[in-house]
């Protein structure tokens, strides 16, 4: 029941809004929805901690302890975007870049997209995976070309023709493993079910699923954004608005990394050798390497945070590929305050750039004395994002770290190295925005900034103290995940 | 050799298929690129057709139809329709010359075939070789949306791509679950909704179908 | 089978060949002319014309060289040769062993290359510069008829025309989706080789586009008699093989007496069926500019090696 009314509250609410959007009153509803979303997924989640894994819809829903941390975190997301958007658009409005209609637009495909992520996380069939994950480009796709400039315009296109092509890789690979599973479960629905598939991994033709990885790497990982797949990833944060941005780099890469690793789980069993891992360790590697040396290049803030996202992926992907408890645990809790840092920072970033009227950061300066909320928000989360102490970024990588030093000792420097030069670019790019003269303007709407210190306040905790039962959680889910 | 007619036949229009995917590639005029597009289709209904017949799979019937309204009908008549709006017509630009994308493409043939080989020996199914075909016929499809720079001949080679890969379902697997079958259609179908706004965007932002004017977004 | 037997069976059908080649041109030049509602000049009237041409006296210039005299029969010869070798109306006879396809491109090429060094050694402008469009043709050409030879030699395991056509004929009904590639890149060679809408115009003389007319320029006489016929053996030669591989059905095993009257009867049609293909083909088609003639071969040649692949794939 509660799963199914995750799912059903964003899809009517992608319904309604499409149908009122345009009101006023439409950015408090859509909030409700969120809110209603919220709240349903919270109560999933505590039963799912009580009763333990929920198997509903002639198991199409299927929902265990790794998947319900994500449901919840997605939903909070959604919830905290939600209040950051409705000040965020009306300035936008305000500013005159937006019509109601392309409000409407924008509520009801924020809805959808949610539901879209929440069913591709929520499903038992690896089929429905990929229509969901192929319906969420569906939905942003045309968020990203929402301001209609040329060059949103043409950051879009870009988006959805990689997405829809790299997507397509992971249907080839979707149905290999049909082929392979269909050996072993006869035909019909149940061959694709992940919860029978996991019964039956170790029957699995290898070769087969071997292929079929590197397909779903190379399909899902270009959502996830890894190098050298990333190529939409910088345009489409950069030109989209704020929110999207946020929800693109705190959810829909999780969602990618989220399917990856599901089809991880099924390729290990069938091969039993590292080659999944071994996939994953050199994409990520490669991500945060390119990433980070990518990101002193930059000149736009939002694309300089996109670039950070990419390298935050990758360190997970590797971390992911790398398994076993420590660095699967590390991994899991990284991507939850990846999630948290990353979408407070654009929540402020889309602030910051509203108040200057640019996003080059060269000429934002001294948020500070006009908005101290703004700046310190800024200013926290680029700390926090660059794994400084005490916040929960710094606890995963260094979990992460550790476990790369123990395993896989060569890896650790490029990891360092990375790491190192990421600070220097990102931390010498905000601190003069933050600091100095002023240049900017006030707003004609306050900025909605709790959303901003709630995520960073939860992050902070996470790198305090994990309360025991979320550790237990994620515990169990990196058993799950890597046993 | 499959011993089968029904076998053969499909060996055919799997060859067909393959053929059509060559064709696009080559081909420079929009409206038969569009032509070329719906034949797939057909070709594909067929194949789809000839499978459920012979192997008696009830919901490949099923398929087959919705193949034949969406591929060989729907979308077909949404890009004339698409054309005739925008006033295109023609598509002479191609980033690399055509027989040189040729050879590229037999390349890749190579490359799909020798890919998909070990894993056609063991497909159970009377269509074992037919994985490798569609597989380069993705790839041929792919190909193509790199090689040409106008907005919808790179669409046509995205749904040509998602045509090459429904054969691997049929083919190799006589057909994915219904439910997975009606999503991923639903999904090609409100795709192309989007790539027709999307069409208009780009036609009022850059008064072109050109994706030339779209490089803008590039590190420097 | 006696030997006799044999050889004569050879020479009746190598003969018949080359009296038979003017009279395929007629064919396919009347049914043009019908198709684009024309009267046309007859069947018989390739026939006039050489006669026509051995009654008048060959003109050379001056600085022709022995090669440019020799060359007319060289490629007379040649043809002939390819002519008589290529199983049309039974695959055991006594020259049999020397149908090598290989073989039969290397004799093409070799009546080639005596035309183009001909057209080149009076020094003309229009000479060389057929010989040079002739040689960028044939060499995109003739990879394209090797993989089409390869494709099915792969089916028979043999690069023996009798062998092929053999297991090709007398084998149960499958389908071969690598033959249906292989046919159409055969049919685009043969256009090509042969000088037809829409690689090159046989029926004219227009500087800009003429390809095979523009190395006979300086040919005159019972030269020009002999390099027409053997075009119109190459092109009868050419049709055979295309039967021979791609609808081999009724040809007669061993060269028996017995044997000819329903061979010939099977072939009959299939000449007259593919004269009347091509003058359709010749007829909806327009020629292509000769920049697009290497796009016009690449695809052959693509084709035939999809060919190949499609073997590999499917039917092995």
């Amino acid at each position: 029941m509660e799963a199914l009314s995750v799912l059903a509250i964003p899809l009517c609410g992608g319904i309604v809004l499409a149908l009122w959007g345009h009101k006023t009153w439409a950015a408090e509803l859509g909030a409700l929805m969120s809110l209603a979303t919220f709240i349903a997924a919270a109560v999933l989640a505590v039963r799912i901690i009580d009763h333990g894994p929920l198997l509903v819809a002639q198991e199409l829903v299927f929902i265990d302890s790794f998947n319900v941390f994500l449901v919840a975190l997605t939903a909070f997301v959604a919830f905290t975007t939600s209040l950051f958007s409705r000040p965020y658009m009306r300035i936008e409005q305000h500013h005159g870049k937006l019509s109601p209609n392309m409000l409407r637009l924008y509520h009801s495909m924020f809805q959808l997209f949610t539901f879209t992520m929440l069913l591709a996380l929520t499903t038992n069939n690896i089929g429905i995976l990929w229509v969901a994950m192929e319906a969420a480009t569906l939905t942003t796709a045309l968020l990203v070309s929402l301001y209609r400039t040329p060059a949103s315009i043409e950051a879009a296109w870009k988006y959805f023709i990689l997405c829809g092509v790299g997507i397509a890789q992971a249907l080839f690979g979707t149905i290999l493993l049909y082929f392979a599973s269909e050996k072993v479960l006869g035909a019909g629905g149940g061959a694709l079910l992940w919860t029978h598939l996991n019964e039956v991994k170790a029957l699995l033709e290898p070769t087969v699923l071997s292929l079929a990885f590197v397909f779903l790497l190379v399909g899902y990982g270009t959502k996830v954004g890894l190098v050298p797949l990333h190529s939409w990833l910088p345009d489409a944060h950069a030109e989209g608005p704020t929110p999207v941005s946020a929800v693109l780099s705190g959810l829909l890469l999780n969602v990618a990394l989220y399917a990856v690793v599901r089809c991880k789980v099924l390729v290990d069993g069938a091969l039993q050798n590292h080659m999944a891992g071994n996939l994953m360790m050199g994409f990520g590697l490669l991500s945060v390497v390119v990433a980070a040396f990518f990101l002193s290049r930059q000149k736009d803030i939002k694309r300089m945070f996109a670039y950070s996202s990419i390298e935050h992926m990758g360190i997970m992907t590797f971390a992911f590929g790398m398994g076993g408890p420590v660095a699967t645990f590390a991994a899991l809790l990284h991507m939850t305050v990846h999630s948290l840092t990353k979408s407070a920072i654009f929540f402020a970033v889309g602030h910051a750039s509203q108040k200057a009227g640019t996003q080059i950061m060269e000429r934002i300066r001294g948020l500070i004395k006009l908005s101290p909320a703004v700046g310190w928000g800024l200013m926290l989360g680029a700390l926090a994002i660059l794994g400084m102490p005490p916040f929960g970024v710094f606890t995963s990588e260094f979990m992460i770290l550790t476990a790369t030093m123990h395993s896989q000792p060569w890896a650790t420097p490029f990891l360092l190295i990375s790491l190192g030069v990421a600070f220097a670019a990102i931390f010498g790019k905000v601190q003069p925005m933050v600091f100095g003269e002023t240049s900017v303007q006030r707003l004609p709407h306050p900025p909605a900034l709790i959303p901003v210190f709630v995520h960073l306040g939860l992050v902070l905790m996470l790198g305090l103290y994990i309360p025991p039962y979320l550790a237990d959680w994620y515990r169990e889910a990196a058993r799950l995940i890597s046993p | 050799m499959p011993a089968t007619l029904s076998g053969q036949l499909i060996n055919l229009l799997a060859a067909l298929l393959l053929l059509i995917a060559f064709a696009m590639i080559t081909q420079r005029r929009i409206l038969s690129l569009v032509n070329l597009f719906a034949m797939q289709g057909l070709v594909l209904a067929l194949s789809t057709l000839i499978v459920a017949y012979s192997t008696g799979q009830g919901h490949l019937y099923f398929s087959a139809a919705l193949t034949l309204v969406l591929k060989v009908m729907a979308l077909p008549w949404i890009l004339y329709r698409l054309m005739r709006k925008l006033n295109v017509q023609w598509d002479v630009e191609t980033l690399i010359n055509i027989p040189s994308t040729l050879l590229v493409g037999i390349v890749l043939v190579i490359f799909a075939f020798n890919l998909a080989s070990p894993i056609s020996h063991m497909a159970g199914t009377i269509l074992r070789s037919t994985l490798g075909i569609a597989l380069a016929s993705v790839l041929l499809s792919f190909l193509m949306m790199i090689v040409r720079r106008k907005a919808i001949p790179q669409v046509i080679g995205f749904l040509a791509m998602e045509n090459g890969l429904f054969f691997a379902a049929t083919s190799s697997t006589y057909g994915m679950p219904m439910v997975v079958e009606l999503g991923i259609a639903l999904d090609v179908l409100v795709g192309m909704f989007i790539f027709g706004i999307f069409f208009f965007h780009i036609r009022e932002t850059f008064d072109s179908l050109d994706l030339q004017h779209m490089e803008k977004l590039k590190e420097d | 089978m006696s030997l006799l037997e044999g050889i004569s069976y050879q020479l009746l059908q190598s003969l018949l060949m080359v009296l038979l080649a003017p009279l395929m041109l007629g064919w396919v030049n009347q049914c043009r002319a019908w198709l684009q509602n024309k009267s046309g000049a007859g069947l018989l009237q390739p026939y006039r014309v050489l006669r026509k041409l051995f009654h008048k006296d060959a003109v050379l210039a001056h600085n022709a060289s022995a090669l440019f005299r020799a060359t007319p029969y060289i490629r007379f010869g040649c043809m002939w040769l390819a002519a008589g070798i290529v199983p049309v109306l039974a695959t055991d006879l006594p020259f049999s062993p020397a149908a090598d396809v290989i073989a039969l491109v290397g004799i093409f090429a070799l009546a080639r290359m005596f035309l183009a060094l001909a057209a080149m050694d009076i020094g003309t402008a229009f000479g060389g510069l057929g010989a040079r469009r002739e040689m960028m043709v044939s060499f995109l050409a003739e990879p394209a008829l090797l993989m089409v030879f390869f494709t099915a030699s792969l089916i028979s395991h043999s690069t023996q025309l009798p062998t092929i056509v053999e297991t090709l004929a007398h084998a149960e009904f499958v389908i071969y989706p690598s033959l249906a590639f292989a046919g159409v890149a055969f049919l685009m060679v043969l256009l090509a080789e042969n000088a037809r809408v829409p690689v090159d115009n046989p029926a004219t003389h227009l500087e800009l586009t003429m390809m095979h007319e523009a190395m006979i320029l300086e040919y005159s006489g019972r030269h020009l008699a002999l390099v027409e016929w053997a075009s119109a053996i190459k092109l009868l030669t050419y049709i055979t093989i295309g039967i021979a591989l791609f609808l081999p059905f009724g040809i007669a095993g061993t060269g028996h007496w017995s044997a000819l009257p329903l061979a010939f009867g099977a072939l009959l049609p299939k000449l007259l069926f593919a004269g009347l293909g091509l003058a359709l083909l010749e007829t909806l088609s327009a020629k292509m500019r000769i920049f697009l003639v290497p796009e016009f071969l690449g695809t052959a040649f693509l084709l035939a090696v999809l060919g190949l692949l499609m073997h590999f794939l499917l039917e092995s």
